[in-house]
């Protein structure tokens, strides 16, 4: 028992302080789970050289580290998976602006800050999932027409928690108007066949199980459950293709203001908007490249064509917290 | 007591003052540590967030509180009924598989809630194999009760919280011993009238202190109740932190939740009051009833079935996901986050019940107020939800580093960067400050059973305060200290929102790869990690059965 003592509080003293972080390497915090980052980043050492180093948390704790260490921040660059995150991190003030011609060239205006704090890499599609088998694909048209009664029990939806719904609103309240808006929500609860759910996954699961016939979820969920039954019978429908068009979120990064390595970290940034990080980046996990002279990959692209929201998604982050409070007084929880 | 140390320290040297105040003082530092993360989240009232208060008040808060009341009553109840009635039968009565249960019945404690809980919606709900396969053989109507209600919740919690109670309530029951039981019923109290009249006054401290900590994490609890997308008061601080941006407001929220637990714990002890529970004198493992005829199988029904819903089946169903995915997912990495998880379990379970029997040994010797009072706040950490508490610390190291930094600058010109923060001394402070309360309460339940009189008796024949440490308390606390241990180190192997928060570069565990999967919804992928932690879990209660005997004093003298 000693002896593990002792050995423990050898280890412990060894280990106890702070790392030191050498000249060729980045160090990044990132939103975006490992899975997706790490061979991303792993094909740019192998390139360049360059170490990264990354913590991955919420975007929560993260942020508020990230504020909390200021000058004394380890950290070169952020990286979230939702605008509304990032757009709250330039609000913070924990992000530099950037001049990169390589970045404006790549990445489509409405994908990033226009004061050119952050950038989007790549695009989520939030759309409609349907059951093949109860559903005839001409019954839908947009998100506002899940609110008409004659989808009255008929809808599952995922909590009004996660971000991602919280966007959805955000945008609609932008193109609606904050009592349409809030109509159309009030509409989705009242057509709700079961409270809703903690993840798309389940939302969707609960389609392919006949409790509901339609919910709305990220494509590259969808993409998932098809990977590993390929005659699925759920089918994805574009909505708002006569108007505003399928809202998309980005997954992006931005450069911290307290940057160490800050040229280091513009250089990962260009190169991840560049073709080749962009087919990996998007292709991990199924998402939408941002750079538009990158192809999507095979499976995304069966999908079919749509389109895309193009109003600037820094919206979602100015109109979250408004959203929030939309979705608590229509009792969508 | 005191009086007896002051006798003691008559003819001693200041030296020794110095040395007992030494101690006191050391007390006092971990109540610090453990309070500059508490006060940090109290002064979030500094900054007045009027607005989101009153959107919360308008729209969900009073559903909210509803909803955690609910929660709280059902928990309560249930790992009350569950971990005491399992402990008595296991410690006291005598029924087909009682050794085999005596250990089985603690490992539901190395399943994390929040894989529990994905578990039982992953086989349980509408969509799961077992409604699907109701619906088939019997139609629409399964009659199945719906498993995502605030019914399936309290039973998921109580599932893998019953342990805390049944641990500390079988090590009381234990070092009961035979003869206060005895004497009661030969005072002609009937097996209910011994259990409920003396054995049951008699392991309240334990059985408090195990139900407080069940409805603590309860209260802290988030993953558990996203997974249900049942909402309660933590989901209102989640809320005003990631839906309104605004920490200050989630502070707010968070400290009434803290308030809410003190006020409970100063109440319960207040009920208590100034009874005492001392045992008369320590004899071999208390006489077991055999339990007659259907009873004693009825014993083994329920244990059997409480062991198969909180461990079995999460284990068979993470087996079975984690098959599916083993050739791509298992990697050379897996090493790593082993090492990882054990080597922090290990070494903060160390430095927490170690804490721990500091603070419990200082209130006993100084039961002043003062005391008191930090000793409560010391163990008030684990009330907190685990992201809060993470924040808390990370605010209380970078603050040191900012502070740090300035005052180098000051005197040398240069700013050496992160010191503490970002350290694995950070993250080892969380596990501290959030854990602290699970390794006072067996210590505490253990040293309220001691008799004073004995460490007087110690010191009348001439013992150092060193020697009665050693060779009176520890020996008597085994039971306890070892709970504890196990207690901590499976909680802290457990532990997600400050490790994640915290760690060092690299320092990944199997906690951090579980959230990694489980934050995009990948449950399969998120057995792989999950079985690992249970099965990594189940070593060291395996461990302390096999090795030191826990809980059996049969044939040795504790």
């Amino acid at each position: 028992m000693k002896r593990l003592i002792q050995t423990l509080m050898l280890i412990t003293a060894t280990t106890l302080a702070a790392p030191v972080v050498s000249a060729e390497q980045i160090v990044v915090y990132s939103a975006r789970n490992e899975h997706l980052i790490k061979p991303v980043f792993d094909r740019y050492t192998q390139k360049t050289g360059v170490e990264i180093k990354y913590i991955t948390d919420k975007e929560g704790p993260l942020l508020a580290r990230l504020k909390a260490e200021g000058a004394n921040t380890p950290a070169d660059m952020l990286i979230t998976v939702d605008a509304g995150n990032l757009w709250h991190a330039a609000q913070e003030g924990v992000l530099a602006p950037l001049e990169s011609e390589t970045l404006l060239a790549n990445i489509p205006a409405h994908l990033r800050d226009p004061q050119k704090r952050w950038f989007g890499l790549s695009v989520r599609a939030r759309t409609i999932v349907y059951s093949s088998e109860r559903v005839n694909p001409g019954e839908l048209s947009s998100y506002e027409d899940l609110a008409d009664p004659k989808w009255r029990k008929r809808l599952c939806l995922r909590t009004s928690k996660k971000v991602y719904n919280q966007s959805l609103v955000a945008m609609m309240m932008e193109r609606l108007g904050k009592e349409q808006a809030e109509e159309v929500v009030r509409g989705w609860v009242a057509n709700l066949a079961v409270p809703p759910f903690s993840n798309d996954t389940k939302a969707m699961e609960a389609v392919l199980a006949g409790q509901c016939d339609v919910t709305i979820v990220n494509t590259y969920y969808f993409g998932r459950m098809q990977s590993k039954d390929p005659a699925i019978k759920l089918a994805l429908y574009w909505p708002n293709q006569a108007d505003s068009g399928v809202h998309v979120n980005v997954s992006g990064a931005g450069i911290t203001r307290h940057a160490k390595h800050k040229q280091a970290a513009i250089d990962l940034l260009e190169w991840l908007s560049s073709t080749t990080a962009q087919e990996m980046f998007a292709g991990l996990n199924m998402e939408y490249p941002v750079n538009p002279e990158v192809e999507t990959a095979p499976q995304v692209q069966a999908w079919g064509d749509f389109k895309g929201d193009d109003t600037n998604i820094a919206k979602a982050g100015e109109l979250q917290t408004e959203a929030v409070m939309l979705m608590d007084r229509a009792g969508y929880r | 007591m005191r009086q007896v140390i002051d006798q003691g320290g008559t003819g001693s040297s200041r030296r020794s003052f110095c040395a007992r105040q030494g101690w006191r003082l050391a007390a006092l530092g971990i109540a610090a540590i453990v309070a500059a993360p508490l006060l940090l989240v109290f002064s979030g009232w500094l900054q007045p967030e009027g607005e989101v208060w009153r959107h919360l008040a308008d729209t969900i808060l009073g559903g909210l509180i509803v909803n955690t009341l609910l929660l709280l009553a059902g928990v309560g109840i249930g790992v009350l009924l569950l971990g005491v009635g399992l402990a008595w039968l296991t410690t006291l009565c005598e029924f087909p598989g009682r050794r085999f249960f005596e250990w089985a019945l603690m490992l539901p404690l190395a399943v994390p809630a929040y894989v529990f809980a994905f578990v039982v919606l992953g086989v349980f709900d509408f969509s799961g194999p077992v409604q699907t396969f109701m619906r088939e053989a019997f139609g629409a109507d399964s009659g199945l009760p719906n498993v995502r209600s605030t019914g399936g919740v309290i039973t998921v919690l109580v599932l893998v919280l019953y342990p805390y109670v049944y641990m500390l309530t079988r090590s009381a029951f234990l070092t009961q011993g035979r003869g206060t039981l005895e004497a009661a019923r030969i005072l002609g109290l009937g097996p209910w009238g011994a259990f409920f009249r003396v054995a049951l006054p008699m392991a309240r401290p334990a059985i408090v202190a195990g139900v407080s900590l069940a409805l603590m994490e309860t209260l802290a609890d988030f993953g558990t109740v996203a997974v249900f997308n049942y909402d309660t008061f933590t989901t209102a601080i989640y809320k005003a932190w990631f839906g309104f941006f605004n920490l200050q407001a989630a502070s707010q929220l968070a400290s009434l939740l803290l308030l809410f637990v003190a006020l409970g714990l100063i109440g319960e002890s207040r009920l208590r009051g100034r009874a005492r529970y001392h045992e008369t004198s320590r004899t071999s493992q208390p006489a077991r009833q055999p339990l007659p005829g259907y009873r004693a199988w009825l014993a083994t029904a329920t244990a059997s079935l409480v062991f198969s819903f909180a461990f079995l089946l999460p284990l068979v169903q993470l087996l079975i996901w984690a098959w599916s995915v083993l050739a791509e997912d298992m990697d050379g990495r897996y090493l790593g986050l082993l090492g990882h998880t054990l080597m922090l379990g290990a070494i903060a379970a160390l430095l927490t019940v170690s804490g721990a029997l500091l603070l419990g040994l200082v209130r006993r010797r100084h039961p002043d107020r003062l005391t008191g009072s930090m000793v409560r706040v010391a163990t008030l950490g684990y009330a907190l939800p685990g992201s809060v508490l993470a924040v808390g610390v990370m605010l209380t190291f970078t603050g040191l580093d900012n502070f740090l930094n300035l005052l180098s600058r000051l005197i040398y010109g240069t700013s050496p960067g992160q010191i503490l923060g970002g350290s694995l001394f950070a993250l080892l402070m969380a596990y501290l400050v959030r854990f602290l309360a699970v390794a006072f309460g067996p210590i505490e339940g253990g040293l309220n059973r001691i008799r004073p009189s004995l460490a007087e008796a110690a010191r009348t024949l001439g013992a150092t305060p060193y020697q009665v440490l050693r060779r009176v308390y520890l020996p008597l606390l085994r039971p306890g200290l070892l709970t504890a241990l196990l207690l901590v180190l499976v909680d802290v192997m457990k532990e997600m929102p400050a490790t994640l928060l915290l760690r060092p570069f690299g320092w990944d565990t199997l906690a951090v790869r579980i959230y990694e999967m489980t934050s995009e919804g990948e449950w399969e992928r998120a057995a792989l990690p999950s079985v690992t932690l249970v099965l990594l879990g189940l070593l060291p209660v395996l461990l302390l059965v096999r090795r030191s005997g826990y809980g059996h004093s049969r044939g040795r003298k504790a």
